[in-house]
């Protein structure tokens, strides 16, 4: 990280001249092309200017995977202090945008590779605070690389950008409400930013313009901006429902976490479509006042910094044997995730069923007979969950397909950011004995915190 | 180089060898000691035999009151359970012991980064470092562009800006193990906390480690051994409160 020196590198030229910093393009002995970024420090720059360097400086030093760019280098030399950065190749959505009202499908693959990048970020404990479409690149090979980290807030280390300023800080299109009233940390100011990323995309404009003026930041405190629908009627109900919600005043209305709108975006079909999603125009005055009046009253919630709010948000995926008929396992099972849901009160839940698709080729070739496994699969997860009497928007069901258990539910839980899974031990029947275990496969494969159930034995 | 601070040791010889063994297993190649050798605990010599060695091996030190108060003078700037206690060790040190003490500097410089116990402004006057106008006066006393600290007994990070007008000063809190890089646009004063007698409700023993080539700075908290310590401070008849407070971190 911090200590190599420039001398490693070949200036190649200018690359960009920004409002806060200048980049060149380096290159290393491996022929491999980088950036060098420094700071404006002249008299009369913004005082953010240098502030937000250092914020890079400090932050990018923290961060790991490709969801940033990587930071080899950094340093001071006579002409004041640099960074190496990583030349990361790809499209900007921003460019993208150019093209919107993009359909729905896109809109929703855009804004999934988008809330996995930003949910590896909230889960390093940094809030990137700027999201704009042109700080995401997609990389080629597939995922969305998150860039400029000048106004980020690591919840463990001094907000060096916000103590320099006063005012709000961010860029006008994407400033969540809270943060134009000055608050910064938390994670869920990113999710209005993706929210309002989303809506560009979904209609071409933004929800309250680019308008710097006091008026057009703080116009979102209260009002709400027109519905995705009517200014693109294609845009789905779901579509809409989710980036409504992403764009709630409240933090706490907005999705807890990056992970339940990555989760939502990934199954539009399982979207809970309410009153929001159908809605054809904006709330009006009433709605304007009774939010500014809500404004005034002491703050319910205490400030929360990105890892405390996303620890109150787990992701928790049960996976269901469907083909066990164990009934002490099922409740046993329900125990387990009623305990492990009951302290945090954002929780979301997936179930999940593997069905074998050896059952469905060998037999038959026809669609209606795998239609009719993937059926009973659905209804046995239902079945399962229906004492729990858990609100629909808060569990999701899939039937996943493949030959090998274990590696379905790890690759699911990979997908949906789980941070545990719950899941019961097959027993020692002589079908454990001849397939090996699901469970300690899938404990030893996981990327998180995996609970084994089993029932409690009368014995 | 990876340089352990550890300030405030206060005789404490349970809370020293707890964060040196620490300090050793993540990699200390330096040490400085930052004053508060000894004072209020009950193992002053074992606690200066230890720190006459890493001395010996080019370790940074400097003084702090409670050193001064083992060596003279009638602490009548002390609290009567502090007074009890300088008295107290003054009784056990050896003339060696004694020389040792007075021979050690109020601030040492290095590379640019300046060693203090209390405050660059006059360290002789024992100030709190302990809010944002205290630490301007320090950071102004010194052109050094990283200060160590310790006499508050609470880990605390201090920045400013080197720009001329744009000088204010904020503060951190640090987070125990969370690495701080430090800008080279900005000046730095780091209290490193107290390894003897910690105050900030947490009773492990804190002390900061600094990769001076990466320049990260990590505070840490040592879990260790309180309860003997504060059987020695009763066994010696040393003022209960100087026990009590060990197990609680006040």
């Amino acid at each position: 990280m911090t200590g190599a020196s420039l001398a490693d590198y070949r200036l190649l030229g200018p690359f960009r001249a920004g409002a806060m910093a200048e980049l060149f393009e380096l290159e290393d002995a491996d022929g491999q092309r980088w950036l060098l970024k420094r700071p404006r420090l002249a008299f009369g720059n913004h005082p953010a200017c240098y502030a937000g360097f250092e914020t890079e400086q400090m932050v990018l030093a923290r961060l790991t995977g490709p969801q940033v760019p990587r930071c080899p280098a950094q340093g001071e030399d006579e002409q004041g202090p640099w960074l190496v950065l990583e030349r990361i190749p790809g499209t900007s959505l921003e460019e993208l945008a150019a093209a919107a009202p993009l359909p729905s499908t896109e809109v929703a693959r855009l804004g999934l590779l988008l809330a996995d990048a930003l949910h590896a970020l909230h889960r390093q404990n940094v809030v990137h605070q700027d999201l704009t479409p042109a700080h995401v690149i997609l990389r080629p090979e597939g995922q969305a690389a998150l860039i400029d980290f000048g106004l980020a807030r690591h919840g463990d280390l001094p907000d060096l950008a916000g103590a320099e300023s006063t005012g709000p800080l961010g860029t006008p299109a994407v400033i969540a409400p809270e943060q134009v009233l000055g608050r910064r940390g938390d994670p869920r100011s990113d999710l209005y930013a993706a929210g309002a990323i989303l809506y560009r995309l979904a209609t071409g404009r933004y929800p309250f313009g680019t308008a710097a003026s006091a008026w057009g930041l703080h116009r979102r405190r209260w009002f709400d901006p027109p519905p995705p629908r009517a200014l693109n009627p294609a845009c789905p109900p779901w579509l809409q429902e989710v980036i409504l919600r992403c764009l709630a005043v409240r933090p706490e209305r907005r999705y807890a976490s990056a992970a339940q709108l990555a989760v939502d975006l990934a199954h539009p079909e399982q979207v809970v479509v309410g009153e929001r999603g159908q809605r054809p125009r904006a709330g009006g005055l009433g709605l304007a006042l009774r939010r500014w009046w809500a404004e005034r009253q002491p703050e319910a919630s205490q400030a929360v910094k990105p890892a405390g709010q996303l620890a109150r948000a787990p992701q928790v995926l049960v996976a269901i044997d469907t083909q066990s008929h164990d009934e002490a396992l099922a409740e046993a099972l329900r125990l387990a995730l009623r305990r492990l849901i009951a302290l945090d009160p954002h929780w979301r839940v997936t179930c999940v069923g593997v069905l074998e698709p050896s059952l469905l080729t060998e037999q038959e070739e026809s669609g209606e007979l795998a239609r009719g496994f993937h059926t009973a699969q659905l209804v046995a997860l239902h079945h399962w969950a229906r004492p729990l009497a858990l609100p629909p928007e808060r569990i999701r069901f899939h039937v996943l397909t493949g030959g090998d258990a274990a590696a379905c539910i790890v690759d699911q839980a990979r997908r949906d950011h789980a941070d545990h899974i719950l899941m019961g031990a097959r027993g020692s029947s002589a079908l454990r004995r001849f397939l090996g275990s699901v469970s300690s496969r899938v404990v030893a494969e996981a990327p998180c915190s995996v609970t084994v159930v089993r029932p409690l034995s009368g014995g | 180089m990876n340089l352990a601070i550890l300030a405030d040791i206060h005789a404490n010889l349970e809370a020293l060898t707890a964060c040196l063994a620490h300090a050793e297993r993540q990699g200390a190649e330096g040490y400085a000691f930052l004053g508060d050798l000894v004072g209020y605990g009950a193992d002053p010599e074992a606690c200066l035999a230890i720190i006459q060695r890493h001395a010996a091996a080019g370790a940074i030190l400097v003084r702090g009151n409670h050193d001064e108060a083992a060596l003279a003078g009638l602490g009548l700037d002390m609290n009567p359970a502090a007074r009890e206690a300088a008295l107290w060790t003054r009784t056990r040190l050896s003339a060696a012991e004694r020389d040792f003490l007075a021979g050690l500097p109020y601030t040492v410089e290095r590379d640019g980064t300046l060693f203090v116990h209390a405050s660059a402004e006059r360290p002789q006057d024992w100030e709190y470092v302990s809010d944002e106008r205290a630490a301007r006066r320090c950071l102004a006393a010194t052109s050094a562009s990283l200060i160590f600290a310790g006499h508050v007994h609470h880990p605390l990070l201090f920045h400013s800006l080197r720009e001329p007008g744009r000088e204010g000063v904020a503060a951190f809190v640090p987070q125990t193990g969370s690495a701080v890089t430090l800008t080279p646009g900005r000046r730095w004063l780091a209290l490193a906390g107290s390894v003897g007698q910690p105050r900030d409700g947490n009773p492990a023993a804190a002390y900061l480690l600094f990769d001076t080539a990466r320049r990260l700075l990590t505070w840490q908290r040592v879990p260790y051994d309180w309860m003997s310590a504060a059987a020695k401070i009763r066994a010696a008849g040393l003022p209960e409160v100087l026990a009590q407070r060990l197990g609680e971190g006040w």
